[in-house]
């Protein structure tokens, strides 16, 4: 082989030591698929209590992206998937801290920030 | 045909532009002219302009950062003698509209074309140097970054001459910044400028971080990494984090102005809180960004020339990570004002004094590393000493604002300015002229003067005081920020002092450049002949000054932190090779960065003047060049063995380990001369 | 490094973080999955600005009135499937089956196209009734956040038939392998997005 391409390495899955298979992808598959139809039955139904939905929607969002990462995107914690892992977690704790500090923040200077109509129609 | 652009966007009526304009045409001329006179282009093309070595690229970066120092500046000295006039009844120079687009453009400069470059510059010089490999992770993308980052450059400087920059601070808050009230291209100008150098700032973080993870010489764990190298990462892995907010924030004020969206208006559900909120979650990161860079700078100057270990190693990377952490947990600080309440207030103020610990724990092993080291005054080391006061000071104000009752008078005073002109100037400026006096005999084979340096220092040192230390008494008396004039007479002579301190600094600027030519004069004189000057520690200094482009013939095996140190004290030479040399392939040359640029800069201007086909053509071009790069496969140039031996045989005799105290001490140790 | 050099050290216990360089998929493979997280967190900020003004409809339509949850499912089928043929196709170029790549990229690029197509006319619709983006800041935040996930979907779907053509023209190269599996990461991440959006947009309007 041409020394400066084999300087480069292999493509990705050409190892079989590092290739993944069918099974993961369908896996996934089998695990996604009753979870998303259980997130649209949760949102229709009066089965579950009411201010309990968004909770469950929220955990059944994270399992169906659980799913994804693990099965699809194969990350997990193999010593050569370390890097990966942190860094998807300093994502999420940055995400984590964008849409919740945001939405804390804001309802806070929303409610101090009421103008006087607004007010009023909290009085009534 | 050409949008709303027109002869009438030129300010012809304005003579200080206009005279800016003659100048600065002449300038560009005569440099243009010189390098086409001495047929120059085909070495710049060749050497510098389509370069992937990140060497040639953490030059360029701090070239740039340095030329717009000077326009920065310039519109510094301009802010400072219009308040040094305009007391009581008068109004100075400078009309109110003007005065606007003056602040706007010297906060937006300073920070993303200043002090960026020169960080991004300096990261990008030494990191893969310090880690022992041949370059960053991603070279082409290197230079496209820095490509990018000169559009934006481009743009700003632009708009002094077609149109009109922005007048909304250096932030562009709305309302004020919505089409409603800002209705001309000066947002627009700032907005897509700095869309562009984002972009570039963000692959640059993708770029390092990748390279100090994933590629450092064998042997060399994170444990032995360098600490520049742990400030590095911290850095980029906020650059990653961060840069998007500013995309997307900036995306959001885009689609505001452009396609009648309310994200941020007055009407019709607009909330402009919420971009006060975004723009500080990407601001506060930023100035970590910038100064976590310039603390490895000072950890790495106070340990070589200290001649010892820096106290702390661990203890100095936990602080690192905890402040990569904590600077996205305290961004509510910059607007305690806007209303959030107490609680909220309240833990916002908490954390942002949590976050001045770790800060301190470096202090402490700065002084400590100090401490009982055999101390050598050089330009560094006064640059560091300068730092420790000064930030500590700096950072001592911030802490005081942190709390909120304390910061509802001080917001928005020039308390706040003195503040972080503090930091930034003590922290960030101190840090990139002691890195750049550092690492300059690395880069180009000389040292720079240094009675010159000390008074590079002394300017700088004595005009920070002069002109901010009265800015925080200004700012307690109730002088607010981005004022154009003021009715109590009774600051004009604070206001005055603060003039000639601006003076003082210009002068240190001007003596930088004096300091560059006498320097690139004396250069046989100051000439680095063992790529060693200062006897460090860490690996870059092992490689001959400049280095080959390959950096390392053979890349070492690390056995412990401070592994260049390790390798002088057992007499390893490490450019002894350990068998035959072997053929180095490097990546090859590229135009992808600046042809990527020239097509972004069409593209910004056209849609910042709305002209619609000067727009397609611009993304067109974008997409044509990048699609034909990807189809290239002849991606590397090879360098045959015998030159690599040739090169290690011209520099063996003159190559590192050769220095004097290295000599003595294994002298001292063998009884014999090597 | 050559391959040599790293799988002597790699056989000898040694520990990753001191093997040197990583082969050069590995980089780039860690390059992109940085970029697709700094993307992630652009959709976060997106996703926290709908969050906030998801009740500003300034007396216009609201989100209960305009979304139809049985559109949404079927988008949610074509993107949760074309994952899974992705999937299977980025299997077929590690393996360099050409055949079975055309076939599952092919079919996942269908799969893309519809989604896009179901999204266009939802949008079109919204348009036509006078909720169009500029109407609120809810609907500027909706389009906005629902919009950008779809640019990345169309965007992702021009690579792909870039990619396709790169095996056609260059073939089973290395480097096209990698830009392969970057495609890949893009895609899956992109339904990870999805996910997000169908949850917090669509079935979180109640």
């Amino acid at each position: 082989m041409d020394p400066h391409l084999q300087a480069q390495g292999a493509a990705p899955g050409v190892d079989a030591r590092d290739r993944h298979n069918a099974r993961s992808y369908l896996i996934g598959l089998l695990y996604a698929v009753p979870l998303t139809a259980a997130s649209f039955w949760a949102a229709t139904t009066s089965f579950v209590y009411a201010p309990a939905v968004p909770v469950l929607l929220a955990t059944l969002a994270i399992a169906q992206m659980g799913v994804h990462v693990a099965f699809f995107l194969h990350i997990s914690s193999a010593p050569d998937q370390t890097n990966n892992f942190l860094a998807l977690a300093f994502g999420v704790f940055v995400t984590g801290l964008i849409v919740f500090g945001s939405m804390m923040i804001m309802s806070h200077l929303n409610h101090n920030m009421m103008s006087m109509d607004q007010l009023m129609k909290m009085q009534r | 045909m050409f949008g709303r652009l027109s002869w009438s966007a030129i300010p012809f009526d304005q003579p200080i532009v206009m005279g800016t304009c003659a100048t600065v045409g002449i300038v560009l001329a005569t440099v243009f002219g010189l390098v086409t006179l001495k047929g120059g282009w085909p070495y710049l093309w060749r050497e510098w302009i389509t370069s992937v070595d990140h060497k040639r690229i953490g030059v360029m970066y701090m070239i740039l950062g340095l030329v717009m120092l000077v326009r920065g500046f310039s519109d510094a000295i301009m802010m400072r003698t219009q308040l040094a006039l305009a007391a009581g009844h008068a109004q100075g120079y400078l009309p109110p509209e003007h005065y606007d687009q003056i602040f706007s453009a010297h906060g937006t400069i300073m920070i993303f074309f200043v002090a960026m470059p020169f960080v991004v510059g300096l990261m990008n010089f030494a990191v893969p140097l310090q880690l022992g490999v041949r370059d960053v992770a991603f070279p082409k993308l290197n230079s496209v970054s820095f490509w990018l980052t000169a559009s934006g450059v481009l743009l700003v400087n632009l708009s002094l001459f077609v149109g009109e920059f922005a007048r909304t601070g250096w932030l562009a808050y709305p309302p004020l910044s919505e089409l409603a009230y800002s209705p001309g291209v000066g947002v627009d100008y700032y907005l897509w400028s700095l869309q562009l150098s984002g972009m570039g700032t963000l692959l640059a973080g993708i770029n390092l971080t990748t390279t100090i993870l994933k590629m450092r010489a064998p042997g060399m764990g994170y444990s032995r990494m360098p600490i520049f190298c742990w400030t590095a990462l911290a850095s980029n892995l906020l650059i990653v984090a961060a840069f998007p907010v500013l995309t997307a924030t900036f995306a959001m004020l885009l689609l505001d102005r452009y396609g009648g969206f309310h994200f941020f208006t007055n009407e019709l559900g607009g909330n402009p809180m919420m971009y006060i909120n975004l723009i500080w979650i990407w601001g506060h990161p930023e100035v970590y960004i910038l100064i976590l860079p310039a603390f490895g700078v000072f950890s790495e100057v106070v340990a070589t020339f200290s001649g010892k270990p820096l106290f702390g190693y661990r203890s100095m990377v936990l602080a690192t990570m905890a402040i990569c952490m904590l600077s996205f947990m305290v961004w509510l600080h910059h607007f305690f004002t806007m209303g959030a309440g107490a609680d909220v207030n309240g833990f916002f103020g908490i954390m942002t004094m949590i976050i001045a610990v770790p800060t301190g724990v470096k202090v402490f092993n700065w002084l400590f590393t100090l401490y009982g080291g055999r101390i050598q005054y050089s330009v560094p080391i006064y640059w560091t000493v300068g730092f420790i006061v000064t930030f500590v000071i700096g950072g001592m104000t911030g802490v005081l604002m942190a709390i909120p009752p304390a910061d509802f008078v001080l917001h928005n005073s020039l308390f706040l300015i003195a503040h972080f002109h503090n930091v930034a100037i003590g922290g960030v400026v101190f840090g990139a002229m002691a890195g750049y006096t550092y690492w300059f005999p690395k880069a180009f084979g000389f040292k720079l003067n240094e009675p010159l340096g000390k008074a590079v220092f002394w300017c700088w040192f004595i005009g920070f005081y002069l002109a901010f230390m009265p800015l925080y008494a200004l700012g307690l008396m109730g002088a607010t920020r981005r004022m154009q004039h003021y009715p109590d007479t009774h600051w004009q002579p604070l206001m005055l002092v603060a003039l000639a301190g601006a003076v003082v600094i210009l002068l240190g600027i001007a003596l930088t450049a004096v300091q560059l030519a006498v320097s690139i004069r004396q250069r046989h004189v100051e000439r680095d002949r063992t790529g060693d000057p200062w006897n460090g520690r860490t690996l870059e200094w092992s490689t001959p000054s400049p280095p080959p482009a390959w950096n390392f013939t053979h890349m070492s095996n690390v056995q412990q932190s401070d592994a260049y140190w390790q390798m002088k004290e057992e007499g390893v030479a490490p450019t002894a090779s350990p068998g035959a040399f072997v053929d180095m392939y490097l990546p090859r040359n590229s135009p992808v960065g600046v042809f990527l640029a020239f097509f972004a800069v069409i593209l910004g201007f056209a849609l910042i003047w709305r002209i619609d086909w000067l727009a397609a053509v611009g993304l067109i071009g974008a997409v044509v060049v990048v699609l034909r790069e990807a189809w290239k496969t002849d991606l590397e140039v090879r360098v045959p063995a015998e030159e690599v031996a040739a090169f290690e045989r011209t520099y063996a005799t003159r190559g590192p380990g050769t220095s004097g105290a290295v000599l003595d001490r294994k002298a001292a140790r063998s009884g014999e001369r090597s | 490094m050559s391959v040599g050099e790293q799988t002597l050290l790699a056989e000898s216990g040694v520990p990753l973080s001191l093997r040197g360089p990583a082969p050069v998929r590995v980089v780039a493979g860690f390059g992109f999955w940085l970029f697709l997280l700094s993307d992630i967190i652009l959709f976060a900020v997106l996703f926290a600005t709908y969050s906030v003004l998801s009740g500003s409809t300034a007396g216009g339509p609201t989100a209960t009135e305009l979304f139809d949850k049985k559109h949404v499912f079927l988008e949610t089928v074509c993107l949760l499937a074309s994952s899974v043929t992705c999937g299977f196709g980025s299997l077929a170029v590690q393996r360099t089956d050409a055949r079975a790549m055309y076939f599952w990229m092919g079919v996942t690029f269908l799969l893309g196209v519809t989604f896009l197509s179901l999204e266009g006319r939802e949008f079109a619709g919204m348009v036509a009734a006078g909720a169009g983006p500029s109407h609120s800041a809810f609907l500027s935040a909706f389009f906005t956040l629902v919009g950008t996930h779809g640019l990345h979907v169309s965007l992702g779907l021009v690579w792909l038939l870039i990619m396709l053509l790169q095996v056609t023209t260059l073939g089973f190269q290395p480097m096209v392998g990698r830009r392969f599996f970057a495609f890949g990461l893009f895609w899956h991440a992109l339904d990870i997005v999805w996910i997000g959006v169908f949850t917090i947009v669509y079935l979180g309007a109640r």
